[in-house]
């Protein structure tokens, strides 16, 4: 696990240095504009309109980078050949591979946090002070990170087997279906064959469910999230990206290279 | 096979039956060998030059080498251990052909980042990193992100860090691309110093020059196929391919040799076969003709590889007319 690590650091060193943290910036700005605006246009809803704009910034700058550097990972090594010389080196196939994911996920996580901390203190300036019930606040970007770490996975896959513009819209297609599982599981199977019936009840399990993820409702009204759903969802995307990781080391380690 | 028990193998690479194919075509359908069940040893302690045309497979063998890409058929040993042995590359260094390198980081951190996969410790790993750096001659250079550093920067750092575990075994495909003179000779320098040190070292060329120079054997491949292996003294025809006389000719004369003689203002240069060297040399004294010197004509590496790409090309041409 130690090369995976090696591996890890590497990608977040890269991304920081590219400047990916950058988009800190336009986030910071969002939050001060929404919290002038929201005070001037919004009576007695400004907790749930800051929220929801600040949970929606992190969930959607956390879905560009997850997609885009996410396809990249592997498909610029490749194109690059920096892959080359490291594979030469005693690492095996999956390593590299576990490792770009956790480097990513990393980058997402310290983007994510830095942005939740940005959220709290707008928070902050608006309510002058935090209560118990705004934790929910950081469940949701908890289930935001989660969520992005599903996404990494799955861009990563793809862009094992495919091109990196077909494994964004690989990535991107089976985002939105996943929104879509449980109106897929609520299909009234009776009026279906049993074939189809079957189909899409294993489709509904096979595709992600993102909508599990999302609790930005819940927060921006300050209800608290059950810490089953925590549990749930914590567990949901270990297995899901370990199945979806093995896949695509799977398909990886017989890959030839350019 | 000595390896397993510890010892030195005698043979740093073996090759069997080696082939590559790669599919084409719109459904995959097609096939085009790449590489045809080569077979080649090299032997431990030794610079082993592997020579050949663009496209004839010698990127080919050492990216199967390196398990960047999979044989159709065959297999491959290194240092007695099958290729897919991930924890055999301890004891390989590899230059990529054209190497490309993580931009973002410096020669210094570049270097650092693969020693880690080495399991050196912390002051190991800095003090080799400057010693590779001062040998490739970057150490000024250390602190520039790869971003800016030039092709034959580059090449250097692919050689530094193909180097920087003290591997047995080193790999290099097309070192001396992009280099200048002064870099050519500082990689040669290398590699000799390789080989004083036992390494065993294989290098892909297409600069006949390079492996006349440096390699203990060279191996020419053509088309996919292995064509000869042996020195490069032993590959091509040592006999005498005939004589060639210099000599000094002021004024004019009717010899008739001279019509054979290449000028070059009062000099000239005269082939002839070894049997009428002595009725030759008579011939231009009579004309008035002052001998400067009489050497042997050999056949060179690079006629021999010639001709190989010559015949490779003529039976591709017979190929494709009896298709038609």
């Amino acid at each position: 696990m130690r090369r995976v690590g090696v591996v890890a650091l590497n990608t977040f060193r890269e991304a920081v240095r590219d400047r990916v943290l950058y988009n800190l910036v336009f986030f910071a700005l969002l939050m001060m504009a929404a919290a002038i605006a929201v005070g001037q246009i919004s009576i007695g809803i400004e907790q749930t309109v800051i929220v929801s704009l600040g949970l929606s910034a992190i969930s959607v700058i956390g879905l560009l980078i997850s997609v885009f550097i996410g396809v990249a990972l592997v498909s610029k090594e490749m194109d690059k050949r920096t892959l080359y010389a490291l594979l030469a080196k005693p690492v095996r196939r999956w390593e590299f591979l576990l490792g770009k994911f956790a480097g990513l996920v990393l980058t997402l996580a310290v983007n994510t946090a830095a942005m939740a901390l940005g959220l709290l203190v707008v928070m902050i300036y608006m309510k002058h002070s935090l209560e118990r019930s705004d934790a929910v606040v950081l469940v949701a970007v908890y289930f935001i990170l989660l969520k992005l770490a599903l996404i990494v996975a799955l861009a990563l896959l793809f862009s094992c087997f495919t091109t990196p513009l077909l494994a964004i819209l690989f990535t991107v297609g089976l985002y939105i279906v996943g929104f879509y599982v449980q109106e897929l599981r609520d299909l009234p199977v009776e009026v279906m064959s049993p074939a189809m019936a079957a189909f899409t009840k294993w489709l509904s399990y096979l595709l992600p469910n993102f909508e599990n993820f999302n609790v930005m409702a819940m927060a921006a009204h300050g209800r608290a999230v059950p810490g089953a759903l925590i549990l749930q969802n914590t567990l949901y995307t270990v297995v899901y990206c370990t199945i979806v990781l093995t896949a695509a080391a799977s398909v990886f380690s017989r890959r030839n290279l350019k | 096979m000595l390896a397993n028990n510890g010892y030195m193998p005698c043979l740093a690479i073996e090759v069997e039956n080696l082939t590559k194919e790669y599919p084409f075509g719109f459904l995959h359908l097609k096939k085009k060998t790449s590489l045809e069940g080569l077979n080649m040893q090299v032997e431990t302690g030794e610079v082993f030059g592997f020579i050949g045309p663009n496209g004839a497979g010698k990127s080919t063998t050492i990216k199967l080498l390196m398990r960047l890409i999979f044989p159709t058929a065959g297999s491959a040993r290194i240092l007695g251990k099958p290729i897919s042995d991930v924890e055999m590359h301890r004891d390989i260094g590899y230059l990529p052909e054209q190497p490309y390198f993580y931009d973002h980081l410096t020669a210094a951190e570049l270097l650092d980042y693969f020693a880690r996969f080495h399991d050196l410790t912390a002051a190991d790993r800095k003090e080799r990193v400057e010693r590779m750096l001062k040998k490739v001659g970057l150490e000024t250079a250390r602190k520039i992100q790869l971003r800016k550093y030039s092709k034959g920067m580059l090449q250097r750092v692919g050689l530094a860090q193909a180097i920087l575990h003290d591997p047995k075994v080193v790999i290099l495909d097309e070192p001396m691309s992009g280099l200048d003179p002064v870099g050519r000779r500082e990689v040669r320098d290398i590699i000799l110093e390789l080989k004083r040190d036992g390494k065993t070292v294989m290098f892909s060329t297409h600069i006949l020059s390079d492996a006349e120079m440096l390699c203990d054997r060279v191996g020419v491949i053509v088309g996919g196929k292995l064509r000869g292996v042996g020195a490069p003294g032993t590959l091509v025809d040592m006999k005498t391919q005939g004589m060639e006389i210099l000599f000094e000719l002021r004024g004019t004369s009717n010899a008739p040799l001279l019509s054979k003689a290449t000028r070059t203002g009062d000099c000239y240069r005269l082939q002839v076969a070894e049997e009428e060297l002595y009725a030759a040399i008579e011939q231009l004294r009579g004309a008035g003709a002052r001998i400067l010197s009489v050497s042997q004509v050999k056949a060179t590496l690079e006629e021999f590889f010639m001709n190989l790409v010559e015949e490779d090309r003529a039976q591709a041409a017979a190929v494709e007319v009896s298709g038609k």
